[in-house]
């Protein structure tokens, strides 16, 4: 195998003869994994330099280029006891990555900036109040402008163009305020510095700017490391196709460099990678992942086949092919795009305060100005007044209200093992009142189980586990992990029967009832479980009989019972066979479940809960499911499922559990009830603020306080986010 | 207050000297594995770790020397 193995995809040649490869690694936990990756690494002479990345849990390593073979840094990492996989960094991860360096250089310019324009401004401050010369506090103030413009023209472009960009397409975002506050604050300090004036807000302007980004920073470090993770799924899940190089010369590709055309070999136990026909070969598919059905179907020559369906028991030949018309392919992308269309855009919490908030901030500073020239102001009064007015309303909490909870939520749900595709969805999951589960892989593991493993004599178990690592069947596959077993025997495989060896002069098989002469007790494990797949194990003249099905998620009974409790709804939207959906149904005590469910059936199901005003969370795995994720107010899919369904869906969950759903739920419920604690101290804040600067009082002193003391209150309430109700508290939150 | 023409460009220049700083380890890529970096504080120095700095040192010396 190892010889087949292509990474040229995936490797990188830098300047001066060095490659490089990014590994993502399963299993580094602490400082002493790192260290015996690096050791370990070192090791191979022609390394030059391996360093693993702790926070993404990724290992670059770089060598002379050609000098030595990339699988060889992949054999030692699994020597050293970690699963390695090559790691595609793409595109779009290095957007992300320059998009936060930007984000960094701008704070700490803008930091920077504010720490030394505040510096000057406490000095003239409390020279005001004694003996300052209004030569020396000119000299300040001109001091301050020379930090603060060429600083706020650095640090501010993200929210100049986002505010641009807004404005050109006849939008109100939240950057248009902060873009209008921020230059007249610095027009207005420049024109009263020109004028010897007391007081100019160079350092208000600057220090807005500083928290905004603080803000944005957080947001985006958020989104990094959601993408770093998700980013490591796709490589763990290792999708490496067998191509046809030449007629007889078989390689191991990354399925990203396959392309229309390209004919692959799928060997028996192996998942098909690509969409495609099936051109040569005739076996049995388990397309649970595609479609829910737990039965496995026929392929024969021209049957298509899709990624992410199960090869059970013979080798095929598949022609790579786009999705074609008509097949099931195609019809999911067309629904999933239909569905991504119609998804009623959510009005984010922080857009629909944008939206509130920018009218009426302008209109106060508008009616203040007008106020004090009524009053018999004069007009340069009045227009300072009014940019008083608009500087200590400038959404300086309000930017960190929101952002803060949910870089604090996305951490406290990734520790309970859920991975957020976006922000927004911690405020879509947080209103749902129905939930809808698909079956298979979803409420079950998607992996098949022996059932009976109690029944079977330890010993027979373990000889039984030892024969069936020699197949790759996915019955077998089920016993060897049953009994752990880890030391092969030698054995030969008969195609489409099962195994057979010997131990101590004993003749052991393993396969199909008929071939171990198991037909009767076989019969007998269906009949009591329509659902279960008989596998047979035959020692000398005994046999045993093992009952592989797929078993629902270990604490899957308590987690819907529980959820049922707190008020939700519950059904369960199946592709499955009726049998097979009423069962799961019977033992989770869920009393409403549809089997049989076409796509369009579960979007039909979708609507009508819609009509009747519930908002719908669905958890599904399969690629049928993915346009049903897309077209529900909320989503979550699983690690393990098919690619368009995790992209469709607003998180995802990692492990054998069931409890990620509902502590995404309870998560997300407590992030909005602090995010809306904090729109509202924000909302606070202005109503103090806003009538000390509507009366002139506002001076620079009063609005650096005002706007770091509640910048500070919105960021400790967020931190609340954090202490996250632990699993036996789950549901009194 | 003749003073303030030494003080005020030193306190600039210290400042705008952190500033520097600050933008040169961000450059250098000292902020990419925050969690690791807390771990490598704690691990002791030893041949294999040293000896691969050797070697890559070397390399990037030769690749340097390669583009002249």
């Amino acid at each position: 195998m190892t010889d087949l193995r292509d990474f040229s995809h995936f490797v990188r040649h830098l300047d001066g003869g060095i490659a490089r490869m990014d590994l993502a690694v399963e299993g580094i936990r602490c400082g002493g994994c790192m260290r015996a990756i690096e050791d370990g690494l070192a090791e191979i002479p022609q390394t030059i330099r391996a360093r693993v990345n702790m926070t993404d849990r990724r290992v670059a390593v770089e060598w002379r280029d050609g000098s030595v073979d990339p699988a060889r840094f992949i054999d030692c990492l699994s020597e050293l006891g970690y699963r390695a996989y090559p790691y595609d960094s793409g595109r779009s991860t290095c957007d992300e990555e320059q998009e936060m360096r930007t984000l960094l250089r701008c704070l700490g310019v803008a930091a920077f900036a504010a720490m030394n324009v505040m510096l000057l401004s406490v000095a003239v401050w409390s020279g005001n109040v004694s003996d300052i010369t209004p030569e020396q506090r000119d000299f300040f103030h001109w001091l301050s402008a020379l930090i603060a413009l060429p600083a706020a023209a650095y640090a501010g472009r993200p929210f100049f163009h986002s505010a641009i960009r807004a404005v050109m397409a006849r939008r109100l975002n939240m950057d248009v305020p902060i873009t209008v506050g921020v230059l007249l604050a610095l027009g207005m300090s420049v024109v009263e510095t020109w004028h010897h004036a007391e007081h100019a807000y160079f350092d208000s302007a600057l220090m807005l700017l500083t928290f905004l980004l603080v803000g944005r920073t957080l947001e985006q470090a958020m989104r990094r490391r959601t993408q770093a993770v998700a980013g490591n799924l796709a490589a763990l899940r290792a999708e490496t196709a067998t191509k046809f190089v030449s007629a007889h010369e078989l390689r191991n590709v990354p399925v990203a460099s396959l392309g229309p055309g390209e004919v692959v070999l799928v060997r028996p136990g192996e998942r098909v990678a690509v969409d495609g026909v099936v051109i040569d070969g005739r076996s049995q598919i388990d397309q649970s992942l595609v479609t829910g059905e737990t039965m496995p179907v026929g392929a024969a020559k021209g049957s298509q086949v899709y990624a992410g369906t199960l090869n059970i028991s013979g080798t095929l030949r598949v022609r790579v092919s786009a999705a074609e018309r008509g097949t099931l392919l195609d019809e999911v992308t067309r629904m999933l795009d239909r569905a991504l269309e119609a998804r009623t855009r959510y009005v984010r919490l922080a857009d629909r305060a944008a939206r509130l908030y920018s009218p009426l901030v302008h209109a106060a500073a508008l009616a203040t100005m007008l106020g004090w020239v009524a009053f018999g102001a004069s007009w340069h009064d009045a227009i300072i007044t009014a940019i008083a007015v608009l500087i200590i309303t400038c959404p300086c909490a309000l930017g960190l209200a929101i952002p803060a909870v949910q870089v604090v939520a996305s951490g406290a749900l990734f520790r309970s093992g859920v991975l957020l595709n976006s922000g927004e969805a911690i405020e879509r999951l947080a209103d749902v009142d129905t939930i809808l589960f698909d079956k298979t892989g979803t409420l079950t593991l998607p992996e098949a189980e022996v059932i009976n493993a109690a029944e079977i004599p330890p010993d027979r178990l373990i000889l039984a586990g030892r024969l069936a690592l020699a197949s790759r069947h996915p019955l077998a596959a089920a016993v060897a992990r049953a009994a752990k077993a880890k030391v092969p025997l030698n054995a030969v495989e008969e195609p489409g029967q099962g195994v057979c060896g010997e131990w101590q002069g004993i003749e052991l098989k393993l396969g199909r009832p008929s071939f171990c002469g198991a037909e009767r007790a076989a019969e007998a494990i269906v009949q009591a479980d329509p659902e279960a797949s008989a596998i047979a194990f035959q020692y000398g003249t005994e046999f045993h009989v093992f009952a592989v099905r797929q078993r629902l998620r270990s604490d899957a009974v308590d987690i819907v019972a529980g959820l049922k409790r707190k008020g939700f709804a519950i059904e369960i939207l199946s592709g499955d066979r009726p049998t097979a959906v009423g069962h799961a149904a019977r033992m989770l005590k869920i009393d409403v479940w549809h089997a049989g469910m076409t796509p369009a059936d579960k979007i039909a199901r979708i609507g009508a809960l819609h009509a009747q005003g519930r908002k719908v969370l669905m958890v599904g795995d399969g690629l049928n499911d993915a346009p049903s994720l897309a077209a529900a107010d909320a989503s979550l899919s699983i690690a393990s499922a098919a690619h368009v369904t995790q992209t469709a869906a607003d998180a995802v969950f990692l492990g054998d559990r069931l409890s990620p759903v509902a502590a995404a739920i309870m998560i997300a419920r407590r992030a909005k009830r602090l995010m809306r604690e904090n729109l509202l101290l924000a909302v606070a804040y202005n109503a103090i603020a806003v009538p000390i600067a509507i009366l002139g009082l506002a001076s620079p002193l009063i609005a650096a306080l005002a706007m770091s003391g509640s910048s500070i209150l919105v960021t400790m309430n967020a931190l609340r986010a954090n202490n996250l109700p632990g699993e036996p508290q789950l549901w009194k939150c | 207050m003749e003073v303030l023409i030494y003080l005020v460009p030193l306190a600039l220049t210290l400042g705008l000297m952190g500033l520097g700083a600050f933008l040169w380890s961000l450059k250098n890529g000292q902020y990419e594995d925050l969690d690791g970096a807390a771990w490598r504080a704690i691990m002791d120095d030893d041949s294999r770790v040293a000896r691969i700095d050797e070697r890559s040192s070397v390399a990037h010396a030769t690749s340097k020397s390669a583009e002249h």
